[in-house]
Formats: C-alpha cells, structure tokens, sequence
C-alpha cells in the first residue's frame, strides 16, 4: 500500500464517442471518510464512479483505489468495493434473502448463511425476507441494495444517489447507517443532490459537466465560492424577487418560506443594486451563503461557460 | 489486460440457482417451455396425419380383359386408394395431376389381361403427386405387396404358375414433382429437434439481454464474475428444461402417435445432450450480440426459419440444391434430425450416428466461444 488514501486518482478522463463526459478528474479520498460527490444531471458523476470499480475503461488517468491499480486491477478493486447503483439493480423477482444469498455466493464468502443473516439483521430487513425484492417500496429496495453490497464487508462503498426518492425518515435512518459504518473505517463515495444529505458529508467535491469545479469541506466550499447573501424578510417578497432578478450583480433571488434569500458573486455590485429597495418595508441582513446557493452558482457559472 | 479471478465453483453454482428460483418465478415463460412441446406435437401430430389413406385417384384403364379390374379391386382394397374417375387418355391423367384434382392416377395398358397370361409381365404405371412425400409414402408402400397378392385369385390352375417370386406383372412408380419419398414417421421425431431448438435457441437468447434491460447486468458486472460462470451458469439450467421436453415429447411421440422406438434410449439421450448444449449456446451467443431482447428474438427467428426449411425436417434434405445442403449441415438440427430419426425409426446405434455428433458438438464449442469472447466486462 503506497499511499494512505483509500481512492487517490489523477487525470480520469472518460469519453462517449467524441463528448467527454469526465474531463481529467482529481480525487482523494481518505479511509473512513463520507465524500459527497455533487453536481447536475449529466455532469459525469455516475460516469466517474463506474471508472472506479471497473465497470467502465477510463480513457486516461491512473492512481489506485484501495491500493490496486485503478486501471490493470478492477478484478479485485470489486471484491472489496461495493457500489450501489442509482437505479435499483438487484433481481426483482428474487426474494431478499435470495438476493443477498446469491450477492454472497458471487463474492465467494465462506459462511454465507451467516452472512446472508447477519447483513439482514444489521440493516432490520427482518420482516421483509421472504418477500421479492420487487415487492419492496423505494425505501425497503434502498435498504436491501445496501444490505447487499455490505454483505462482502467491503472497504469502499460507492453510493450513486442512494436515496433518490425516498422519503425523509428512509433518508435519515440511511444516512445513520452511513455515519455508524463510517465510524467503523468504511469509506463511502456518495452522490446526492440534497442539500442536507451534502452538509453531512465530511468532505464535498463539486462536478459539472466533466470537470471537477470545486472541493473541500462545507465551510471550504462555501467560503471558496465568495458568495454574499442577503436574507429579506417582510411583505411583497414575490415582486421584490422579481424586480431583483433584473438587476446587475443580483445572481440569484429566491425565497424560502418567508424569507428571501438574494445572492451574488460580485459583493459590492450586489449592495448598489439593492440599495434602492432596502428602504422598503422588508428588513435586511446579510446572513452566511448556504451550500444551495453556492451550488446553483456554480451550476449557473458552468452552464454560461459552456454555452459561450 | 484484467487480472480475472479463478473460475469459483461456488459463483457458478450461484448462477445457476439464481436462474432456477428466476425460471420458477416466471410462470408463464416456464409453462410455455412445457406448453410449446404439448400443443406443436398435437397440432402438427393430428394436423399432419403420417397415414393418409383414402387418396383419390383416377384410374385409365384400356385393358378389355377381366386382370385389369382385378388388380384395380385389389389397389381398392388396400383402403389407401379411392377412385373417382376414368380417363381415357394419358394427357388427361396428367392435367388431374397438374389440378391437384387427384393424388394418383393408375394406368392399365391395353391387352394387359393377354400379355399378363402369355408371361410377358406388362407393367403398370402408378403416377403419383408426390409435392406431399408423407402424403404418398403409405400408399406407394402399400404397393410392393399387391405384385404377388392382387391376382392370387385369379391365377389358378395352370396360370398359377406366374404367381412366382416376382409376381405376373410389374409395378413403375413415378412420383412425379419430388422424386424423394422417405418421411415415414418423419414428422414427429423431427419435431423434437424442432421443438428443442425453437424454445432453448429463445429462452437463453434472452438471458444476457435481459439483464442488460433489467439494469442488474450493471450489479453483475460490479461483482468479481468471469464470463465462464455466468454463461456456462445461465445454459446449465436449461439443459433441464430440455430434458424435460424431450422426454414429454417421447412419451407423446410413442404412446399418442404409435412413432416406434426401435434404437437405444439412452443413446437418444445422450446425444440430445449435445444438441440441447449447442442450441443453448447459440441462444447465449445471440444474447451477447444483440442489444436487447426483441433483437435477439429477431436472430432466433433468424435461425428459426433455414433450421426449418433446409434441415430436412419438412423438405427431404436430398432433394435440395447442393448449396442449401452446406447450408443444412452447419445446422445443428439437421444433424439432430438423421439422429433422432435413425434411433427410432431404423434402431441406430452409436457407430451410426458418432457422424452426426461431431458437428453439433463444434457447432456447440464455436457458438460458446464467440459468446464469451463477445461478453463484454464493462458497460462501454
């Protein structure tokens, strides 16, 4: 083991025909860490991921996960991995029990029956064993899918939106899940478009169309984006936003319950152009940029240049 | 380029039981593996009756001797003949023929009652419409015994003496718009092969595809297999089902349809084994090639129609040009067909049929061989 990093790639670089979907992409990630993987529909998270457990050839790039070449040795990076698709790939018409039985049967584990009972015990499928997998609502498929890829006590778990449509106490309970495991050592790889799961993460990177924009921790990220926001609070907020979105240095203005929330890279374009209205009704104060708004920034940012 | 990992006797043994519980779960696909065999062999068993009897036939008679209607009586009396007309000339009998009106046309010469009690043995000529082998076959068999047997009665005293070895007269055949005539119980044998190949070419066709369309081929390929195990372990429980078919279709075959079993069982069993294999590996073969599941039954009814036509199975495999015979032998099913064929019907034994196995079994290895070689271990 060269290095103390359970992912540490250089330069993966992934191409469909003559479009790059990820663009000489940089990544460490350390053992037992949670590392949100952020970014738009399309941007090349999936793509990245299937990279690193082999599923897909990288056109260039090197480094090694979990200590094996990424490249020559995705044989065995996937007996230690477990990677958790984004659409639900277990057998449907298998029961759970089968379905686990058969994941531990693959990776060839020595006492399976224990296994198979053990992983059901941990994740509290218990009640739904018999039952196919196809039967399950989106919150139980969520749960077995990890069951199993936790089966073969993997190192590395590579999560590709886990908790896509699942509601928020599914998502919370996952997430505990997630944290206790990571307490344990595991290393997770998570791909999330929900702005709290990405604040519980330890680490964030962000990606938008191929290219790794931006990464650190919450705050790094946060403070990197130079974002200021003004939060608003009092009548008529509809038709304030909307007068603010025609102003110049007014990047975003939106509103989150009561309040609304108005942003912009360029912090003194941004105070001329509110001063008109901050002698309205509404009250002012300048409060801390959420991840939300620094992502739609980038998101907004990315998308200008790509289209210039 | 990949480091793969060890062929695991236990990730085979996975597969294998993952495709049982699958099969088990999906009723319709398992009752139609059973259902296919049952209704094929009743509608083509009933349909197609090996034994027609009862055929039409126009007769021309221009003998004024009392032989010629002898004979005509003792054709009669076989029950496969039925006369519905006389003509009088050869033309007419051929524009019947043409029509379709009729199936033979029977023709006595002139003075054939004298030359028959001078010794002379004149002939009679049976022209038949043999487009149908099977539907003349019976009855053109039917006929060896009339040379001896028609004109017993007849023939006494001191004419018994051209009821000899050959008989007093002669019989010429002509069937006429296929010459070939030997499908004597050809159908329901040959429906065996047919069966085994329609349903194990289909069902593994879409055994790789329909993983990919699932999106579970994504979770397959995550885990360490080697293209070996899931392949070997997707055929390995369809080789059961085939078993299961043929034996349906045996046992129908004797007991419903009287096919007489006159080889060794065993043998049949044996060496459907490795056609059920070569059939399944094309399916799998397909299954790596074709992007989902309506491709590869497109390229199973692609194999479908020339294992059908050119193997032999409707169409006697000799009459064919001799381009759609090398087409023929690369098939499996043809190979299937002399086998099951000469097994039951003709009681061959293993020096017989080892010229058929080979073929199969290399058409097994090449189609297995191309389907590994052709399972990709990524999604690119």
């Amino acid at each position: 083991m060269a290095d103390d990093f359970a992912i540490d790639v250089k330069g993966m670089t992934k191409r469909f025909d003559k479009r790059t979907v990820v663009n000489n992409i940089d990544l460490q990630v350390r053992p037992g860490e949670i590392y949100g993987f952020l970014g738009p529909n399309g941007s090349g998270k999936t793509t990245f991921i299937r990279m690193l457990c082999g599923l897909l050839r990288a056109d260039a790039g090197s480094g090694t996960c979990l200590g094996y070449d990424v490249i020559k040795e995705s044989a065995l990076i996937k007996t230690q991995v477990g990677y958790m698709t984004q659409r639900f790939s277990f057998y449907e018409d298998l029961s759970v029990t089968e379905n686990l039985d058969f994941v531990a049967r693959m990776y060839g584990m020595k006492d399976r029956a224990q296994a198979v009972q053990k992983s059901i015990e941990q994740l509290g499928l218990s009640r739904s064993e018999k039952q196919l997998a196809g039967e399950l609502s989106g919150g139980w498929k969520q749960r077995m899918a990890l069951a199993a890829c936790l089966i073969h006590q993997p190192k590395l778990l590579l999560l590709d939106e886990p908790t896509a449509g699942v509601d928020p106490k599914a998502r919370r309970d996952f997430w505990e899940q997630i944290q206790l495991l990571a307490a344990k050592g595991l290393t997770f790889l998570v791909t999330t478009h929900y702005m709290d799961e990405a604040e519980r993460c330890h680490r964030l990177a962000y990606i938008s169309y191929g290219d790794l924009l931006i990464h650190g921790t919450v705050a790094e990220v946060i403070a990197h984006a130079g974002l200021t926001t003004w939060s608003v609070h009092g009548p008529d907020l509809i038709q304030l936003a909307e007068k603010l979105r025609q102003k110049p240095g007014v990047e975003q203005a939106v509103i989150f319950g009561s309040k609304l929330h108005v942003s912009g890279a360029d912090s003194a374009a941004l105070e001329q152009a509110i001063a008109p209205f901050r002698a309205g009704p509404q009250q002012w104060e300048k409060v801390p940029s959420g991840l939300e708004e620094v992502f739609i920034h980038l998101m907004e940012k990315s998308t200008a240049q790509d289209s210039s | 380029m990949n480091w793969l990992p060890q062929f695991s006797l236990e990730r085979f043994k996975g597969i294998i039981l993952k495709e049982f519980i699958q099969m088990r779960r999906d009723r319709l696909t398992f009752a139609m593996m059973l259902g296919i065999p049952l209704l094929q062999l009743i509608l083509f068993g009933y349909a197609i009756n090996v034994n027609p009897r009862h055929l039409p036939v126009d007769v021309i008679l221009a003998d004024k001797g009392p032989l010629g209607r002898s004979i005509l009586y003792a054709f009669k009396n076989t029950s496969y003949f039925d006369f519905i007309r006389q003509l009088n000339s050869d033309e007419e009998g051929r524009e019947a023929l043409n029509q379709g009106d009729v199936t033979f046309v029977i023709s006595i010469p002139p003075n054939f009652s004298r030359d028959l009690v001078r010794g002379d043995k004149p002939v009679i000529l049976v022209e038949a419409d043999a487009t149908d082998p099977v539907a003349t076959g019976y009855a053109l068999s039917s006929l060896s015994g009339l040379l001896t047997s028609a004109l017993q009665n007849d023939l006494k005293g001191p004419l018994a003496y051209l009821n000899g070895a050959s008989g007093p007269f002669d019989l010429q055949v002509h069937p006429l718009y296929n010459p070939e005539i030997n499908t004597q119980y050809n159908i329901v044998p040959g429906l065996m092969g047919v069966i085994l190949t329609m349903t194990m070419i289909m069902i593994t066709g879409l055994a790789i595809t329909r993983e990919r369309e699932r999106g579970t081929m994504e979770n397959l390929l995550s885990m360490p297999t080697r293209p070996l195990e899931v392949l070997v372990g997707k055929i390995t429980p369809y080789i059961f089902v085939g078993y299961v078919q043929l034996s349906l279709i045996l046992i129908m075959a004797h007991f419903l349809f009287g096919v007489p079993i006159l080889g060794s069982i065993v043998l049949l069993y044996a060496a459907a084994f490795v056609f059920i294999v070569a059939n399944l590996a094309l399916g799998i073969m397909f299954s790596t090639i074709a992007e989902n599941q309506l491709q590869a039954m497109q390229m199973s009814f692609f194999v479908f129609l020339p294992s059908i036509l050119l193997s032999g199975y409707l169409f006697p495999f000799r009459g064919m040009p001799l381009w759609a015979q090398a087409v023929g032998e690369v098939l499996p099913l043809t190979h299937f067909l002399r086998i099951a064929r000469g097994i039951l019907l003709k009681g061959n034994g293993i020096s017989e049929i080892a010229p058929e196995i080979w073929p199969i079994a290399l058409f097994a290895v090449v189609a297995l061989t191309i389907g590994i070689t052709r399972y990709r271990q990524t999604l690119d």
